[in-house]
């Protein structure tokens, strides 16, 4: 029997990073994921597990350590919300260029410049197509519920080192905040220094005679080697793309009209799907659960199968044109969203649909 | 005695340390970066600690340093470098971890970094190296030029009034309780390199006392930036920057 | 106090032509050479046998390029 307990999405991140082992978080406060942070200090793993956990003096400073400790094959992770993982950016690049495993959760508010405390889904593209410099991606999870941010965090990290690149679990102040039911697991013991080297032999972990100096760098000036790197990355992705696809289908079976949605606004998707079912309109739901890699395959099935998308995101249309480019533009896609922190409703997107796609 | 008679293994009194990498450096004749390199190798082969340290490398002209250090290194983004040594000592308390980082690096856009990382008394070494340019990007102004010192970026000499005065970053971070030992050195004559290396290998042994950072300044040249000859370059800053940036133990510990 | 010998050795293709061992030198025992090395650099070379292997010149060398010996005789 699994223990079960009420918490926070935000705690749920903490918590799940304690029991699956993680050696260190470094975090800086900002609305509306500040919880995380508090939560490990006020748990004090540092005591029982002796995992580190550290107040940065910036989202700058916090990636870097995230940085150098995965450097040395650790488990190692920090939070942010929106303005928070700007500041990042480069550091993520660093990583992604280094290929370094780490979890970064970012629990969007609205945006752009400081915005608002209130969630919003805008950072879309900035985890799915870069945000920071060069040829890189991020393996994207998106939880819709509590317990799914919590399983994710543990996910995070194997896939993290499964490829060595990072990982971002992009939620939003929504599910950072509410409380719902969660299983835990059991704790996994960190690693000890001889399972590290073993499982991550490119680690700096200090070179002893046995074999040569690891280096960590994302910096090549051969250019020949630097495209042969680049090259390596993007098969990376290939792979991504081929094996760690996840999503949902609700009611698809027999879909006439199709929700897209992915975090919160799949949630509000399915009781605007009851809605509309009620009134006999056949809607399905496709919820991406990874953003990148995105579940182009699904959607270009059920491009052929429906008179019409509606993506509910809630941002001005960000992940519209990845289902766009998935659907090749077979059927009538439209968006749907709210900014600004406003949540939308579920009679709001069922309306939206009536409107922008039955009617239009 | 003749000189073959002389060169004998068994009459070996100094040669370069053995965990240089087989690459020739990439400084510039008569660099200082090479000399310091040479130390912090010579201190972690004397110490026994090859298997024991890990370095952290700046952007900067010692961008490079992994490929002539024969230890383990990480490469930091642009004035990081204290943030990515905060992690790496916090989780390998064990090993010894140093930055090694220029004026731009660690005075300009890693202020922030160095002097939390100074605030929180990390307990790893910093070394230093000021010779107040920006060598790698070209020769531009650095936070730690010198009034009226020309660089690409203040080519009528810094004005104080429009760029503001030089950092004395290291005296800023010495009024820290998180900082534990704090010097500035040399390695232009004989003599300045036997005292930096003292320097360097307390910095070093400091972290077995777990009391806070070693900061290591090393005022050095850049003839390449400066636009003088590795000798000019040496007697010039003996002139002008040992005067503003004087040479000695800024803080000790007190016994 | 004994008398002592010394000799250094330089690595030719690795020295800079930087100069900054030359005056180090007590005795004056290292001048820059009339050629060059495969780097185009003029290269320090001892030039007389007054070396006592204080190790200065060797100490300062940004390359490390300088090896010392010395006897006692």
């Amino acid at each position: 029997m699994k223990e079960l307990r009420l918490m926070k999405g935000n705690e749920a991140v903490a918590e799940a990073a304690i029991r699956a082992g993680a050696d260190g978080y470094f975090g800086y406060p900002i609305t509306p994921q500040s919880e995380i942070l508090e939560y490990l200090m006020a748990q004090k793993p540092y005591e029982t597990t002796g995992m580190v956990v550290l107040q940065a003096e910036s989202e700058v400073a916090a990636i870097n350590m995230v940085y150098g400790g995965a450097s040395c094959g650790k488990k190692v992770m920090t939070s942010s919300s929106s303005p928070g993982i700007s500041l990042k950016m480069e550091g993520i690049s660093y990583m992604a260029g280094a290929e370094l495993p780490a979890l970064i959760v970012n629990v969007v508010r609205g945006g752009p410049g400081l915005g608002t405390i209130q969630p919003s889904q805008s950072d879309y593209f900035q985890a799915t197509k870069g945000g920071g410099h060069g040829d890189y991606r991020l393996l994207v999870l998106a939880p819709s519920s509590v317990q799914e941010t919590y399983d994710f965090v543990k996910l995070s990290f194997e896939l993290a080192f499964k490829y060595r690149n990072p990982v971002m679990i992009l939620t939003d102040g929504v599910i950072g905040q509410m409380m719902e039911k969660v299983e835990l697991d059991d704790q996994v013991p960190r690693s000890t220094r001889e399972e590290i080297i073993k499982a991550c032999p490119w680690a700096t972990t200090g070179k002893t005679p046995d074999r040569e100096r690891n280096i960590i760098t994302s910096l090549d000036l051969d250019s020949a080697k630097q495209e042969k790197h680049v090259l390596k990355l993007g098969a990376k992705y290939d792979k991504m793309e081929e094996n760690e696809v996840r999503y949902e289908k609700i009611g698809c079976d027999d879909a006439e009209y199709l929700f897209v949605a992915f975090g919160s606004s799949a949630r509000i998707c399915q009781k605007s799907m009851e809605l509309g079912r009620a009134k006999g309109i056949k809607i399905g739901l496709l919820r991406p659960i990874t953003l990148f890699p995105f579940p182009k395959k699904p959607l270009a099935e059920l491009a052929k199968q429906v008179k019409g998308m509606l993506v509910v995101e809630m941002n001005l249309g960000q992940m519209i044109e990845d289902v766009k480019l998935a659907a090749e533009c077979r059927t009538k896609i439209e968006h749907y969203g709210r900014t600004g922190g406003i949540i939308p409703t579920p009679e709001g997107i069922l309306n939206a649909l009536e409107q922008q796609i039955i009617g239009g | 005695m003749t000189r073959e008679e002389i060169i004998k293994e068994e009459n070996l009194v100094y040669k370069k340390t053995a965990l240089f990498t087989d690459k020739a450096l990439s400084y510039c004749p008569g660099c200082g970066h090479g000399t310091v390199h040479r130390l912090v190798l010579e201190t972690i082969e004397e110490m026994g600690i090859q298997a024991n340290t890990i370095g952290v490398a700046p952007v900067g002209c010692s961008v490079l340093a992994y490929e002539f250090m024969d230890i383990d290194m990480q490469q930091a983004a642009h004035g990081r470098a204290p943030a990515l040594a905060t992690a790496i000592k916090r989780l390998n308390p064990d090993q010894y971890v140093f930055t090694y980082q220029g004026d731009g690096d660690l005075a300009a856009i890693g202020t922030c970094e160095t002097i939390h990382a100074c605030n929180r008394g990390e307990n790893f070494t910093i070394i230093f190296i000021n010779n107040g340019i920006y060598g790698m990007t070209g020769g531009q102004m650095a936070p730690t030029t010198l009034p009226n010192m020309k660089a690409s970026t203040c080519p009528y000499g810094r004005d104080t009034k429009m760029m503001g005065n030089p950092l004395k970053i290291t005296e800023l971070v010495a009024q820290l309780p998180g900082t534990y030992y704090v010097t500035r050195q040399s390695v232009h004559t004989a003599g300045a390199v036997r005292k930096c290396k003292k320097a360097i290998r307390k910095a070093f042994e400091n972290q077995k006392l777990d009391k806070g950072v070693s900061f290591v300044e090393v005022v050095s040249n850049c003839n390449s930036g400066w636009k003088m000859t590795p000798v000019q370059s040496n007697k010039w800053m003996e002139e002008n920057m040992f005067p503003f940036y004087p040479l000695g133990d800024i803080k000790v510990p007190q016994v | 106090m004994a008398k002592v010998q010394g000799a250094i050795v330089i690595n030719i293709e690795r020295c800079k032509g930087c100069e900054v061992c030359v005056d180090i030198c007590p005795e004056s025992v290292i001048a820059m050479s009339k050629a060059v090395n495969g780097k185009g650099y003029h290269y320090a070379e001892p030039i007389n046998d007054a070396c006592t292997g204080c190790t200065n010149c060797a100490v300062v060398c940004p390359d490390g390029v300088i090896t010392v010996y010395r006897v006692k005789i």
